[in-house]
């Protein structure tokens, strides 16, 4: 079939089943938006900004299982999506980042609008493309699109001259599963590696399993249950690995690292053989490496060959997709007594707890509140500062996929996109919420907007100190309490903000009894709505691990 | 040598300090875990002050609007990370427009580089592509004399932005420090001799029919370029960047060339028979279609930089050399007397300006071009203006009595929506006192309108004028010309828009809304005379479209009026 | 110690970008770096020299290989293998010594490809170590200018581990 390279490229997206895409217009994309107009089964959504789109998309991604597409015009649009495209590779999110460009004849001549997108997003993406031929551009989508979504995920970007989407391609659907030469991810565990750490589970007398976001994207919820429930191996999980699976229930002992639960980072001080799954063993989740797990032998099972070994010395890796490689060990190993261990979870779970000093309104509160209210039934985003700690740490994920934040990059202004995108892939079905705090909300705010115009069901949780305050805390422990540049000297009247939103709602929370009241009103309509807690900014998150320590060397523990 | 008694100090202090003696009085930033140690220096100083924007990126516009309306570097400061990846932005933008930035960004301590470290992004390789030079430094020694290199590269030369990048644990070691007095930097030499410009002066005394053509790199050249075509009674015309250089109201500038320039600008480029171009890199958009651009002249190209000669135009004469100095020296050695011959050339240009003019309908809704002839009257002539992209930006250019130099602030060569609001607040503090008018659309304020809050809270007196017109007017435009009015992602309604006056009184600005022709004047007047930020939304027709217009890749002289 | 990669790649271009970038990233400390096409047009193989210990290497080879245009990575360090430099060195000579560098070369195998008053440039292939020995041999009589094209390598026959 005869059409243009922007049809194609929609066309090659419906094959994928995919429903929206964000995304602002601009010269270069002109023909695209021509072509996005004119087609029936893809809606676009029209962010305020492209940064958020880029955000929004990964979040939708994330949610879906397959990626999430935005889209930029040259130039500027394109430098707007940097950021986002580095929080998706850092998290290993699948993205696929649409950028216009100017005439192939203009390009390097430093055109109106010209930016050498794909050398700026080099160290970024897990691949990317200019398309300069429009004969190739169908199988470099086609090719895009599968290394975004296999293997490690990560984001891939195509930079689309404007001529490229006006030429004429010949387009069939392929039918065919793509192959690319240079990349071939191994799914399937190596068999003798996996007999190996059967016997390693079984040996050993406390094991631990270690989840990270691979398990999220491999979809092996399923697997870990049975390791926990019916082989009685407690888990521990990364940020990125928060909502595999049911912090509620006993053998789950929350996120480890840094501002980990104090009883996951014992755990993992004390077991003696670490199962971690999907984790790239970041520095904020490790600790001093020399004194990470160092009781312990450790099994890595990872996709990407190139993570294992590359912080933490392995004992036994094994190479291959999460769900696959855990459903072969599921398939050898035992139940076995360990009752002494599991004792010892049971004894560390009821006797450290954070430290949390008493303010007029703690944050740590409202979000446990909310957890207990609708820890089922709502899904959370949040921005990065204490709310982003507290909120790992407090709210108590039990659904699977349900907590969308921006773990190794850390950015702030994830938040509000993130959860617009999740509540449009979740259909308006469910809640979004979206925790955050008063200098992460601003960063994206504009896309209130974008959520009014479509209605999303979208909560934000502002929790508003006055202050960057997860830097304020630093600076309280490593600068002796000189504060500088954290404190805002002024924030807009954020609930007048919000009305100036139309459709918009907003409440406020100044003390504790009124935390239960206001959110079930909140949750007792669909429509979008801000909810601000005025809160003090001496809140600490705690327990830290100070700089170069284990995980064991906690401070802001409290023993009960 | 200027060596400080022996003191070890850390490396934030070493940073500070080499800012002071590159005279730095004013950093925007945003703090974070990577540049703790710099925050902690900072707190300590007493010389320099930062603004805390509410998004790096509106730091770096910041910054940059500082450098364009002062004329010296722009410094922004951003955390590891994403802090240095919101930068990006504002870097590509200054470097399409070359302004002079150093951007120092903090990086993830030295042992846990390259390893996908919390935070960790390697800006330095991002932006290669988008900087003059980009840099991590390697250890405290070298600290200094980096930085040093870093300001002069970005203000030698042709200007741009540079980024260093410093590991935490580099500002925390301790060195003695020593501001270095020269640094290895080999700068490309330029200045052409005394012979030459007696050539040009020739060229320029056998010619019928010339045109000056200014750009950005006449900037600081004012002076030369008024004398220069007072002299020669040529007729001036200018590219974005170079609006204000000769002021508007000057009888021999003939207005904007290019996509939306006046008529009379785009058929004397194809008239003329000597273009001399100074400080103008040809974009696509001051061109249109190459092949017939002055394609009856000969063109003299005066650049700081070499690599522009021939690069999208081909030059009959280039001229290596400052613009201010070059056209110093050429003055030198002409010939007072004989320049006096253009009268029929001048009759010409007369003639298009009569049967070319600006215009528009003053009917209906108030017209976005009424909007900027009110400014022009608020603001009697004095306004340092920024704007965002778009038509409004479009209308700016047209209609702005630029009264000199640094006086229209805008993003032209990336054309980035986002970036006036934040600059505005860089012109404000580089001109304390003066009257600054942010000019906005719908579209682009929202990009970065968290800075509100930064105007807010320090209390800058910037005039914001919101031209809403409830679309992304300039792609509007777009699709009505040339996709048949298939609006696609370009019409807000009104549910799609926060109401800009209930937003802007959220962060304590007062605001007011103009709708009716009768109050525009009175209201901008009155607006431009209250103390403090103001913002002004002006409800405009929707439908007004930019013209005269050259279509993309058309010759100049192919205009389209309405 | 100093290790030999042979990598496979598609021969496109961006290629070396990506590839050098991914070293200066990472970190790693390229020694000598090579690329031509091979009997493929589609591809081309660079020979990689790194420095650095036995787990650098195995994270620079794990590394390449995620770079999608990367299609095979070899460590020929330890295989037995062919490789080869080619250098050209400018060397002052004049009459009066000419004839003494020649005869220094005819060791080497090396040649002669430019003369002039009082210089010469000469050219040789040999392995690192032999390029290392005629530098040293012809330094006395002071050495203007050196390019060395870096390592290439080749499996032998069948390749297997010695
Ligand atoms: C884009 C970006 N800039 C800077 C930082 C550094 N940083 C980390 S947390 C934080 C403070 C966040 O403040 P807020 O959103 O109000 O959350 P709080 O800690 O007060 O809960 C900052 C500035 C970052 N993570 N991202
Ligand atoms: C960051 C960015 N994204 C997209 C564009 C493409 N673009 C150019 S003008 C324009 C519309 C601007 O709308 P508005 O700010 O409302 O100004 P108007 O044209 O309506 O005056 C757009 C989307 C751009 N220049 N910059
Ligand atoms: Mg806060």
């Amino acid at each position: 079939m005869k059409m243009t390279g922007a049809e194609a490229l929609l066309k090659i997206l419906e094959g994928y089943g995919v429903k929206h895409i964000f995304g602002y217009p601009g010269g270069a994309v002109l023909p695209l938006y021509d072509a996005i107009l004119n087609n029936p089964n893809i809606e676009h959504i029209l962010v305020r900004s492209e940064q958020a789109g880029a955000h929004a998309a990964a979040a939708y991604g994330k949610y879906i299982g397959q990626s999430g597409v935005c889209i930029g015009t040259s130039g500027p649009g394109a430098t707007n999506l940097v950021t986002g495209i580095a929080n998706a590779y850092m998290d290993s999110i699948p993205l696929l980042a649409i950028t216009g460009q100017v005439d192939s004849s203009f390009i390097g001549r430093d055109a109106f609008q010209e930016a050498d997108i794909t050398g700026i997003t080099m160290p970024i993406v897990k691949h990317n493309y200019l398309v300069k031929d429009p004969k190739k551009l169908v199988d470099i989508i086609y090719d895009a699109w599968h290394i975004a979504n296999t293997g490690r995920k990560g984001p891939v970007l195509i930079d689309i001259p404007r001529n490229v989407f006006e030429a004429t391609v010949d387009f069939e659907p392929r039918t065919d599963l793509v192959k690319i030469k240079g990349y071939k991810p191994t799914y399937e565990g190596h068999q003798s590696q996996i007999k190996k750490a059967v016997k390693m589970i079984n040996s050993s007398f406390k094991p631990l399993l270690l989840v990270g976001g691979g398990v999220n994207f491999s979809k092996a919820e399923k697997e870990v249950v049975e390791f926990v429930e019916k082989y009685n191996i407690p888990m521990a999980t990364t940020l990125m690995g928060i909502g595999t699976y049911d912090e509620t229930k006993d053998l789950a002992l929350g996120m480890i690292g840094m501002h980990g639960m104090p009883y996951a980072n014992y755990a993992v001080h004390h077991c003696d053989l670490l199962i971690a799954v999907g984790t790239r063993f970041g520095d904020r989740a490790t600790g001093s490496l020399s004194k990470f797990a160092k009781d312990a032998k450790i099994i890595h099972i990872d996709i990407d060959p190139a993570e294992i070994g590359k912080n933490v010395l392995i004992d036994l890796p094994i190479v291959g997709d999460a769900k696959s490689v855990l459903s072969e060990i599921l398939l050898g190993i035992e139940i076995v007594e360990r009752n002494e261990w599991l004792e010892k979870i049971i004894e560390l779970k009821s006797r450290n707890r954070m430290l949390l000093h008493k303010t007029a309104l703690n944050p740590q509160l409202i979000i446990q509140k909310l957890g207990d209210m609708a820890r089922d039934d709502i899904l959370i985003a949040t921005d990065v500062g204490q709310h982003q700690m507290f909120a790992a740490q407090y709210f108590k994920f039990s659904q699977e996929n349900s907590l969308y934040t921006s773990g190794g990059l850390g950015t702030m202004g994830f938040g509000l996109p993130a959860a617009e995108g999740v509540a449009l892939a979740a259909g308006g079905k469910k809640q979004v919420f979206c925790i955050t705090g008063d200098g992460s909300f601003q960063m994206n705010m504009a896309e209130m907007a974008t959520i009014v115009e479509h209605n999303l069901p979208v909560k934000i949780l502002l929790l508003n100190n006055s202050s960057l305050c997860l830097v304020k805390q630093l600076q309280h422990f490593q600068c002796d309490k000189r504060f500088s540049e954290v404190s805002f000297t002024g924030n807009p009247d954020f609930s007048a903000m919000a009305r100036s939103y139309p459709n918009m709602t907003a409440y406020r929370i100044e003390n504790e009894d009124e935390i239960e009241s206001v959110l079930k009103e909140a949750m007792s309509h669909n429509g979008p709505s801000l909810i601000e807690c005025i809160i003090s900014d001496e809140n600490l998150v705690y327990p830290i691990v100070p700089a170069k320590k284990g995980l064991a060397e906690m401070i802001g523990v409290e023993k009960w | 040598m200027n060596k400080d008694n022996n003191i070890k100090i850390n490396g934030a202090e070493i940073i500070l300090k080499c800012l002071e003696e590159e005279n730095v009085d004013t950093i925007f930033g945003y703090p974070g875990g990577a540049v703790l140690p710099l925050y902690d220096a900072l707190y300590k100083n007493k010389n320099i002050r930062h603004i805390l924007t509410r998004h790096e990126q509106g730091a770096g516009h910041a910054a940059d609007g500082y450098a364009r309306v002062t004329g010296r570097t722009g410094v922004a400061f951003a955390t590891s990370g994403p802090g240095a990846t919101n930068l990006v932005t504002a870097i590509a933008t200054a470097q399409m427009d070359s302004i002079p930035l150093v951007c120092i960004t903090g990086q993830v301590a030295r042992h846990y580089l390259g390893k996908q470290s919390f935070q960790e992004s390697n800006i330095v390789d991002i932006v290669k592509p988008i900087t003059k030079y980009s840099y991590q430094i390697k250890n405290v020694e070298e600290l200094a004399t980096e930085i040093k290199k870093a300001f002069r590269i970005a203000g030698t030369g042709r200007k741009g932005p540079v980024l260093i990048d410093v590991p935490k644990d580099i500002t925390v070691d301790k060195a003695i420090f020593e501001y270095p007095v020269e640094v290895n930097y080999k700068v490309e030499k330029w200045g052409e001799s005394e012979h030459t410009y007696q050539l040009v002066a020739k060229e320029l005394m056998d010619c019928k029919k010339p045109l000056i053509f200014i750009g950005g790199g006449a900037q600081d050249a004012s002076d030369e370029v008024k004398e220069l075509a007072e002299r020669l009674k040529s007729p001036v015309t200018y590219s974005l960047m170079g609006k204000g250089v000769l002021s508007d109201k000057h009888p021999l500038n003939i207005g904007m060339i290019g996509m939306h320039g006046t008529g009379a600008a785009n058929y004397a480029v194809s008239e003329c028979d000597l273009m001399f171009a100074i400080g103008v890199r040809f974009d696509d958009r001051q061109t249109g279609d190459e092949i017939n651009f002055a394609k009856n002249a000969k063109i003299i190209h005066l650049d700081i930089d070499k690599k522009e000669f021939n690069k999208n135009i081909r030059g009959h004469i280039h001229l290596h050399d400052d613009s201010a100095i070059g056209l110093f020296k050429l003055l030198k050695v002409m010939k007072e007397e004989n320049y006096n011959h253009q009268k029929a050339w001048l009759d010409q240009i007369e003639t298009w300006k009569v049967n070319h003019p600006l215009v528009y309908l003053k009917s209906g809704m108030i017209k976005p071009q009424e909007a900027i002839e009110a400014i022009n009257v608020a603001s009697e002539g004095k306004a340092y203006v920024t704007t965002e992209v778009g038509q409004h930006q479009m209308w700016s250019a047209q209609y702005y009595e630029a009264a000199s130099a640094r006086h229209f602030i805008t993003s032209g060569g990336l054309g980035t929506m986002g970036f006036g609001l934040p600059a505005a607040m860089g012109v404000q503090l580089g001109k304390e006192g003066e009257l600054v008018v942010a000019i906005a659309g719908d579209g682009s304020i929202q990009m970065n309108i968290q800075e509100l809050m930064t105007i807010s809270a320090n209390n800058m007196p910037i005039k914001i004028v919101l031209l809403n017109n409830k679309s992304l007017g300039m792609v509007r435009q777009w699709q009505k010309m040339f996709f048949e009015e298939r609006y696609s992602c370009t019409l807000f309604k009104d549910l799609d828009q926060p109401d800009f006056v209930m937003l802007a009184n959220a962060y304590g600005i007062k605001a007011r809304r103009i709708s009716e022709r009768a109050d525009l004047i009175a209201e901008m007047t009155a607006a431009f005379k209250e103390d403090g930020p103001q913002f002004i939304e002006v409800v405009v027709d929707s439908e007004e479209n930019v013209f005269p217009m050259v279509p993309a890749g058309a010759a100049n002289d192919r205009m389209i009026f309405e | 110690m100093k290790y030999t990669l042979s990598v496979l790649v598609e021969n496109r271009p961006g290629v070396l970008t990506r590839i050098a970038g991914l070293f200066a990233r990472r970190g790693y400390n390229i020694d000598s770096l090579t690329v031509g096409r091979t009997e493929d047009e589609r591809y081309s193989r660079m020979t990689i020299v790194v420095d650095g210990g036995q787990d650098i290497v195995e994270q620079v080879a794990k590394q390449l290989h995620k770079l999608i245009d990367v299609i095979k990575v070899n460590d020929i360090t330890e295989v037995p293998h062919v490789e080869r430099e080619l250098v050209f060195i400018q060397v002052k000579s004049d009459s009066n010594n000419r004839g003494e560098i020649m005869d220094l070369l005819k060791i080497f195998r090396g040649r002669v490809v430019d003369l002039s008053k009082n210089s010469m440039i000469v050219e040789t292939t040999g392995d690192c170590g032999k390029i290392d020995a005629i530098i040293n041999a012809l330094s006395p009589y002071g050495i203007k200018e050196v390019v060395r094209t870096g390592k290439i390598g080749l499996i032998r026959g069948d390749g297997r581990k010695n």
